[in-house]
């Protein structure tokens, strides 16, 4: 018995189908509770009034929009390594949702940086990285779209994946070395063990990264299982053509 | 392997090869700039080295679907895979073709084009030292976009859409090189940075690049 | 020399043939036959190795094997002399004068390959295949829009020069090139509608 069984398409189709609504539920138990708690029951900020609340939505967006590309590259590798369809198709899966991450991420920061920097769009190192993520996330569901060969474009896709990753981080620095920025640190160090959000907005936040990332795994595990039947279609209308 | 380079170059420079055409794209581009940001010094000098930088990158961009496609047409490109060659060293020599007849022509003439922009004088010589480091990796580059796309029928746009974000590294150096150069503020580390970009891509994307294409030829 | 044991193999990862073997010595030839879609195409790239098998294997000693179709690599703006050079170079061996009549091409030798016509340019591509040396060939239609006579004359440096120097070949064609070669009809190996081994098997 290895975890690699739960990877056959019918296996997954049958385990997932029971877990998706419960992931679903619990995806909006937490963003539910995170921003009502974050909105409404935290004090305002001396600096920022009660502008800062879009933080609720603006960091944990960020974090899965990267976390999006990081799954796609895990899963393109197993595809590479060990050809389980499903990986392939997981990856295919992840991407819009990660580009509307991104997106979601760039509108927050840009509504959030009108009244604490006065601009909607300054070229930050972060903002600016976050765009060159989202020119990444295109390219990668452009290919995936073009090619009419399903394996074929796992492959593709999935070399493309790994290149884009390596070309996204050497971006990330070289967008540092070009411009020094106006963006706060990061909101939660993990390195460091540290915080820069003091204590009464910091569990309300815990809870909606935790939200965004159930809602992130939901609708890659669904949009996954609709890639599997229009797979499985392809495959029966093929069949029924040579029969 | 070094038949393979040769034969490309000849190819580029007979009738319909499309030698120049780059070049004139380059040429072209980069005069129409004045036009739309206006005749004035003190804002062309300024923006001259990203200006060329850009319409350089534009312009190799503009002959990379033609890298691979012909060959794919004709069947060469099967006929290689199964010759004594390894798929990367075909991949390395590609670039370099590629590089030879648009990276190098548009390195010499850029700096002609510099006196239009009014560009600084200091800046001259980066500006040709940063774009002989920084155009093989465009073409290093493309060369992997050019081997995703070629079993694409319109794969031209495609191509642009997948290489133009790997471009960002080199074209922010390579820009950043020329801008500290006509400042004096120290151009050495973004050059050299540059040179890491297009030393590291020609180590590596050779090899995706084959995978690619034995993918793309099975 | 080569020999092929069990071989299936997929188009556009759907199976078309399966269960084929055979095996060749040096000298000796095998004709493809069966209807256009058959699978001569796919079976001729698996051999070459071109694409992997679904399953089976193909054997025969690593770089000596060279495929050819009617797209053959000939480059519209070299002359005849410079598209053979080309591919002896990358083969890293010399153009024979041979090759030139034994394909009937010393008249062109100095034109542009774009100039030549349907038939010439083909000659030309078989002229190819003497210059790059190789023992195990596997062509496809190779005797499209040859004449008559041309093809008699590829038959001929097919018999007496490659298989006649201890080469051998696989041959998928329509017509007969009067070789003494045994026919392979592909028909019996089509695969089954439910075969596995396929792109879409997990899917099923």
């Amino acid at each position: 018995m290895s975890i690699w069984e739960y990877s056959n398409p019918k296996k997954f189709m049958d385990w997932t189908a029971p877990v998706v609504p419960w992931t679903f539920g619990l995806a909006a138990l937490a963003c539910g509770a995170g921003l009502v708690w974050g909105f409404f029951l935290t004090p305002e900020a001396d600096k920022f009034g009660s502008t800062v609340k879009i933080i609720y939505l603006h960091v944990p967006a960020a974090l899965m929009a990267i976390n999006a590309w990081f799954m796609m590259l895990v899963a393109s590798l197993i595809w590479v390594i060990r050809r389980h369809h499903v990986s392939a198709l997981a990856a295919r899966a992840a991407a819009p949702v990660g580009m509307v991450m991104t997106v979601i991420a760039l509108v927050t920061g840009a509504i959030w940086g009108m009244p604490t920097w006065g601009t909607y769009w300054v070229w930050d190192p972060r903002l600016t990285s976050f765009m060159i993520l989202f020119l990444f996330y295109l390219g990668y569901i452009a290919l995936w779209e073009a090619i009419e060969d399903p394996d074929t474009a796992a492959d593709l896709t999935s070399v493309l994946c790994v290149v884009g990753s390596v070309f996204a981080i050497l971006s990330r620095y070289a967008v540092r070395f070009w411009n020094q920025g106006l963006h706060q640190g990061t909101s939660v160090p993990v390195a460091t063990g540290g915080r820069t959000v003091s204590d009464v907005y910091f569990v309300p936040l815990v809870l909606c990264m935790v939200g965004f990332g159930l809602l992130f795994l939901a609708l890659v595990l669904l949009r996954t299982r609709t890639e599997i039947r229009a797979r499985r279609i392809r495959a029966l209308t093929a069949r029924a053509h040579r029969a | 392997m070094i038949a393979l380079l040769r034969r490309d170059l000849a190819l580029a420079l007979r009738a319909g090869g499309g030698f120049g055409l780059g070049l004139a794209f380059f040429l072209i581009v980069v005069l129409l700039v004045p036009f739309g940001v206006g005749p004035d010094r003190t804002i062309l000098q300024p923006i001259a080295p990203g200006i060329l930088w850009v319409a350089a990158l534009l312009a190799a961009l503009l002959s990379l679907d033609r890298i691979f496609a012909l060959d794919h047409e004709d069947g060469s490109l099967t006929l290689l895979a199964t010759a004594p060659v390894p798929m990367e060293g075909v991949a390395v020599m590609k670039a370099l073709a590629h590089w030879i007849t648009t990276g190098l022509p548009l390195t010499l003439v850029a700096p002609l084009l510099g006196f239009f922009l009014n560009m600084a004088p200091a800046a001259y010589p980066w500006l040709l030292l940063s774009l002989a480091l920084g155009t093989p990796a465009l073409s290093m580059i493309g060369t992997f976009g050019a081997a995703l796309t070629v079993g694409l029928r319109r794969g031209g746009l495609l191509l642009s859409l997948l290489v133009l974000p790997l471009y960002i590294p080199t074209l922010l150096f390579g820009a950043e090189a020329v801008r500290r150069g006509a400042e004096a503020t120290g151009a050495q580390a973004p050059l050299m940075l540059l040179a890491a970009v297009t030393l590291g891509t020609f180590a590596a994307l050779p090899f995706a690049t084959a995978t690619v294409l034995r993918i793309n030829l099975r | 020399m080569l020999r092929a044991t069990d071989l299936a193999c997929a188009r556009g990862g759907v199976p078309v043939l399966e269960g084929v073997s055979f095996s060749l010595a040096p000298g000796e030839a095998l004709i493809l036959r069966g209807p256009n879609g058959v699978g001569k195409t796919t079976l001729l790239r698996t051999l070459a190795g071109l694409q992997p098998p679904i399953a089976g294997s193909v054997d025969f000693a690593e770089g000596t094997g060279a495929y050819a179709s009617h797209a053959d690599g000939i480059k519209a703006a070299l002359t005849v002399t410079e598209n053979l050079a080309f591919w002896a170079r990358i083969h890293d061996r010399p153009v024979p004068e041979a090759v030139f009549g034994a394909f009937d091409l010393s008249d062109l030798r100095d034109r542009l390959a774009g100039t030549l016509s349907a038939g010439q340019k083909r000659r030309l591509g078989l002229a190819r295949l003497e210059v790059i040396g190789r023992a195990v060939l596997f062509l496809d239609e190779p005797t499209v829009s040859l004449d008559a006579f041309s093809v008699k004359m590829f038959a001929r440096w097919m018999r007496e020069v490659h298989l006649g120097q201890g080469g051998c070949a696989v041959i998928a064609t329509h017509i007969d090139l009067g070789l003494d070669a045994p026919d392979l009809n592909l028909s019996p190996f089509v695969a089954a509608p439910d075969a596995g081994g396929g792109a879409d098997e997990a899917f099923l």
